[in-house]
């Protein structure tokens, strides 16, 4: 067949297929999209899919006078998996927001879909600030946490109490390179200086040699800028090669499974900072409660994050009569977030949830009356000063 | 040589697939069964195993994305970018790995890959675990919008085909007649008076080259080149893929990509998704110890003991 | 400025000594390769997940048996080389008058489906593994702390590798080993039962993989993709080292880590790449390898 004929049949066939575009059939089907059996599965893997569901039952199940499906998958923390998966969602399967999301480069993937798409992405398991900056769109709800935030927390408090020299051992991806680069600027901001860094691909079991290297360095605190079990991993090393007797460590984003994994004999005294902690007040003991029931464990932050966001969503869309997402992330910005995890919140233009952060201290062994007695709450900080200003060319909302 | 009614019903099924099927899914499943065929060129017509036809795959890919990326090329431009330098790739790498034979040049050929792979992991350009995302398809030619995936799809087909025709002629060729004699008795063949080696250097390059061409249209159809394309998981996926379908076929590698792609579709982002791996593992070892022929491979056997 | 050069040389035995280590697990995982190509002229590609395989065992003989780590030092090889052996009889055996290749694309299947099968029972994160006892804590030497553990590893490895290449190269039953691969009829019609000697070495080969993944436990956490990512490293090693040479495959291993440490404290970009280069330029210059005998 000649290229014209080819051509020719190709516009016909393309004005018969539909150009699926993001549906507004008026029902709600809501896709979580975590990372069901690697590093960061128990961060948000299944008690993502869990939380959500929560969610929707506890909304009532229907929405719009229409059952809310309810879907999942595992990115395995691929890019090129999710990206597939969530443009089969939004072009063959009627999904109508991306849910869960953990991984900085996955959920990177998968917002070029949505944002092309025009679907809603509730992020609640990544942590880089380039979702609400160099990458914002009006289609992203940035939820939980992110870099800006746990360095405002944890590095800033470190320096303040003279920790001046800082060693990173970086995960070698965008989240990784984000969490550095901010926390290198509070830093350097308030009088400290970076000796050096190191970068560790994501999954690195055997951090040995990263750790001499730190040793190597003078450092006051080694920063591990990377989160699940290469924090753990890192941890066990630099116990394991007498590091933990000279420096201090600094894990920058530790979930409490993480805690809970860490020997506390060493892991305790340290701080770290989180946007949600089960134990905080009653609200929080009553929600982890039910969520502990149903999934076995306490909840993370990202699990947290996620029931919130979806409940926020839900809300939105009841209020709204509609499912399209223009209208939906308007009402959405509209509302304040108020519930046991967003608190003194408000979900501004750029698409970032700002909401009070807790800096903790985990407990020694000693210390704790049970297994998950595993935070002493030091302070709380206050939204607007954890997280990045809003950029004006990312306010959505004018 | 080709049954004429099998190819017509085949570009049939091909024009009107689009209509009943998700068309990204068919785009990925013609990007690999040229992938496939690319790689059959070596293994079923010349007799040697590349283990490392990957970097291919992922240099394509790389080419094609960061040029659409970085300048205002049309996608046919970048796409022929990237297979060229895949073929460039395929030249040098082929240069080493053709002076060693048999499971010396599977090594040779496995750790080129391996030395692409990391080298394309610590290059910025490609971003590394995060991948190259967002990659523009533009129009073709600067006419036509490929941002509708039928659109694209039937862009894919046409390369597809092309690069089929390409190597059923390279084939049926004297230099393919010389090629199926290097396979069957490579030292008669040097007997006779023909530079083996140049003779398999020619065949990796154009199979490089149309395996850099499967991957610069596949980062154009997913708009994200990945690690996941220059693995060295990747280079077993493609002998997996023509080893089921049948080496040394035509057809084979385009069966034994559907069979693949369309297995991992249904049960890859579930739970079920270590399955997969099972099942292929499970496949490899069958097809090893009986049907080594693959799919197409035992149809054509029954066909010639039957009819 | 005396100060500055004490930190470098720190740092550089540091890096050195955990190359050392990582070259015991390499040594130790290509001498199973190198015996199983050497000898029997099989391409096991499967040698890596059944280090996978010996560390889960010894991961679940402690959580279920209460199997202790010294305990599983001793079984988990033995099990581990039952199961190769199986392996073998059923499913390399019918292959092993064909192409050479065949039993690179088997044992790559059989891979694969291991670590599918492992992955879907436990998940790709690792599950960590505690180090025993008795080899906790360690020793602070001028460049750096050594812990117990990995210094056990190193020796554990030498060992091991010392005795098999003794075995191998200087005994009778060696002797009819090497025989038996070179010219099976003719060792068979004097009365030895070649592949039942074949199976044997297959299974040690194995035990030898399985032996390692008992060893990487505790320091690398136990998950089902351990054993792919170290086996192409453990493959260009036999490459480098020579197909067919025992004592090359040791050399190699150890020397391979070592240049890998020395390469991280240099110019870390490139310390995963190296390997490879090394086995590039070797295969240019003496194809058969540093050792190796032309097949």
């Amino acid at each position: 067949m000649t290229l014209k004929k080819q051509i020719l049949t190709a516009a016909i066939a393309g004005t018969l297929a539909s150009a699926a575009m993001a549906t507004t059939d008026g029902k709600v089907k809501i896709g979580v999209l975590a990372d069901m059996s690697g590093t960061y599965a128990d961060i948000c893997g299944p008690g993502c899919v869990v939380a959500t569901q929560m969610a929707i039952d506890d909304f009532g199940g229907k929405v719009l006078n229409k059952p809310i499906e309810l879907i999942s998958a595992d990115s395995q923390l691929k890019p090129d998996i999710a990206s597939a998966i969530a443009r089969r969602w939004v072009e063959s399967e009627d999904v109508d927001t991306i849910g869960g999301l953990v991984s900085s480069a996955v959920t990177g993937a998968v917002t070029q879909v949505t944002n092309n798409s025009k679907n809603i992405a509730l992020i609640t398991g990544s942590a880089s600030n380039g979702f609400t900056t160099k990458a914002c769109s009006p289609y992203i709800a940035h939820w939980t946490y992110n870099v800006v935030a746990l360095a405002n927390g944890t590095v800033k408090t470190m320096v303040g109490e003279g920790k001046k020299k800082w060693f990173f051992i970086t995960a070698d991806y965008a989240f990784g390179h984000a969490l550095e680069t901010v926390s290198s600027n509070v830093i350097k901001a308030n009088g400290g200086e970076v000796v050096g860094s190191v970068r560790a691909p994501l999954g690195t079991t055997d951090f040995s040699s990263y750790v001499l290297q730190a040793q190597a360095s003078g450092a006051d605190v080694v920063a591990l800028a990377n989160a699940g079990n290469d924090t753990v991993n890192a941890l066990n090393a630099a116990t394991e090669f007498g590091l933990t007797e000279s420096m201090d460590i600094a894990g920058l984003l530790v979930f409490s499974q993480n805690t809970k994994a860490m020997d506390g004999n060493v892991a305790g005294g340290m701080k770290l900072t989180t946007g949600f902690y089960w134990d905080l007040n009653d609200e929080t003991r009553a929600w982890s409660k039910r969520f502990k029931e149903k999934h076995g464990e306490i909840p993370s932050m990202a699990h947290a994050g996620a029931y919130s966001a979806t409940m926020h969503y839900l809300n939105a869309v009841q209020k709204a009569g509609t499912d399209d997402a223009d209208v939906v992330m308007k009402q959405m910005k509209t509302t304040k977030p108020n519930d046991f995890f967003a608190v003194n919140a408000e979900f501004r233009g750029d698409g970032r949830m700002v909401h009070d952060m807790l800096l903790v201290q985990i407990k020694k062994p000693a210390e704790r009356k049970d297994e998950d007695d595993i935070y002493k709450v030091l302070k709380v900080i206050p939204g607007n000063e954890a997280y990045n200003p809003m950029l004006d060319e990312c306010n959505f909302s004018r | 040589m080709i049954n004429r009614k099998l190819l017509i019903a085949l570009l049939a099924i091909g024009l009107l697939a689009p209509l009943a099927v998700y068309p990204v899914f068919l785009a990925k499943l013609l990007c690999f069964a040229l992938f496939a065929a690319a790689f059959n060129l070596l293994l079923g017509f010349v007799g040697i195993l590349s283990f490392g036809h990957a970097a291919f795959l992922g240099t394509g890919g790389y080419v094609t994305g960061w040029l659409m990326l970085n300048s205002g090329l049309t996608p046919e431009l970048a796409i022929i970018a990237g297979t060229l330098a895949g073929a460039l790739l395929g030249a040098v790498y082929g240069k080493l790995a053709v002076k060693r034979e048999g499971i010396y040049f599977a090594m040779v050929t496995l750790a080129l890959a391996q030395l692409t792979f990391f080298i394309y992991l610590q290059a910025p350009f490609t971003g590394g675990e995060d991948g190259m995302q967002g990659i523009p398809r533009r129009a073709l030619f600067g006419l036509i919008d490929l941002s509708n995936n039928t659109v694209m799809y039937y862009l894919v087909l046409a390369i597809f085909c092309f690069g089929f025709w390409l190597i059923n002629r390279t084939i049926h060729s004297p230099f393919g007649q010389v090629l199926k004699a290097i396979r069957e008795n490579e030292p008669r063949a040097i007997s006779l008076g023909y530079d083996v080696e140049k003779y398999k250097w020619l065949a990796f390059v154009i199979s490089a080259a149309l395996a850099a061409l499967a991957g610069g249209t596949k980062s154009l159809v997913f708009e994200l080149a990945s690690l996941t394309d220059v693995h060295w998981h990747m280079s077993g996926e493609v002998i997996l893929m023509t080893l089921v379908g049948g080496v040394g076929t035509l057809f084979g590698p385009l069966a034994g990509a559907a069979l693949v792609v369309t297995m991992q579709n249904y049960l890859s982002g579930g739970e079920l998704g270590n399955y997969l791996h099972i099942i292929m593992g499970a496949v490899f070892v069958i097809c090893v110890l009986s049907f080594r022929s693959g799919i197409v491979g035992q149809l054509q056997k029954f066909k010639r003991n039957n009819f | 400025m005396s100060g500055l050069l004490d930190i470098n040389f720190f740092a550089l035995s540091g890096q050195l000594l955990v190359g050392l280590i990582n070259g015991s697990f390499y040594a130790l995982l290509s001498l199973g390769l190198a015996i199983i190509f050497g000898l029997l002229r099989i391409i096991n590609f499967a040698q890596g997940a059944l280090y996978m395989v010996g560390a889960f065992a010894a991961l679940l003989g402690l959580k279920y048996l209460s199997l202790s780590y010294w305990q599983a030092l001793i079984f988990v090889p033995i099990m581990v080389g039952i199961f190769g052996m199986l392996i073998q009889v059923f499913l390399i055996r019918p292959i092993a008058n064909q192409d050479h290749l065949y039993s690179l694309l088997l044992t790559f299947g059989l891979a694969l489906m291991l670590q599918g099968i492992f992955t879907h029972l436990f998940g790709s994160s690792g599950l960590s593994y505690p180090t025993p006892e008795a080899l906790k804590g360690g020793t602070r030497l001028p460049f750096m702390y050594l812990p117990n553990y990995r210094a056990w590893i190193i020796a554990v490895s030498v060992v091991v590798c010392g005795l098999t290449w003794w075995a191998i190269e200087k005994t009778k039953l060696g002797a009819y080993l090497r025989a038996g691969t070179e010219n099976p009829q003719l060792l068979q019609a004097f009365g030895v039962n070649v592949p039942l000697i074949i199976t044997l070495t297959f299974g040690f080969g194995v035990a030898l993989a399985g032996l390692a993944g008992v060893l990487a436990a505790p320091v690398y956490s136990v998950s089902p993709d351990m054993g792919s990512n170290i086996l192409i490293v453990v493959f260009a090693i036999v490459v480098i080292g020579g197909m067919g040479s025992i004592g090359g495959a040791i050399i190699t291993g150890l020397a391979m880590g070592v240049i890998e440490g020395l390469t991280k404290y240099f110019y870390p970009q490139a310390s995963s790449t190296v390997i490879f280069v090394v086995m590039v330029i070797v295969l240019m210059i003496k194809p058969s390898g540093l050792f190796g005998k032309e097949a």
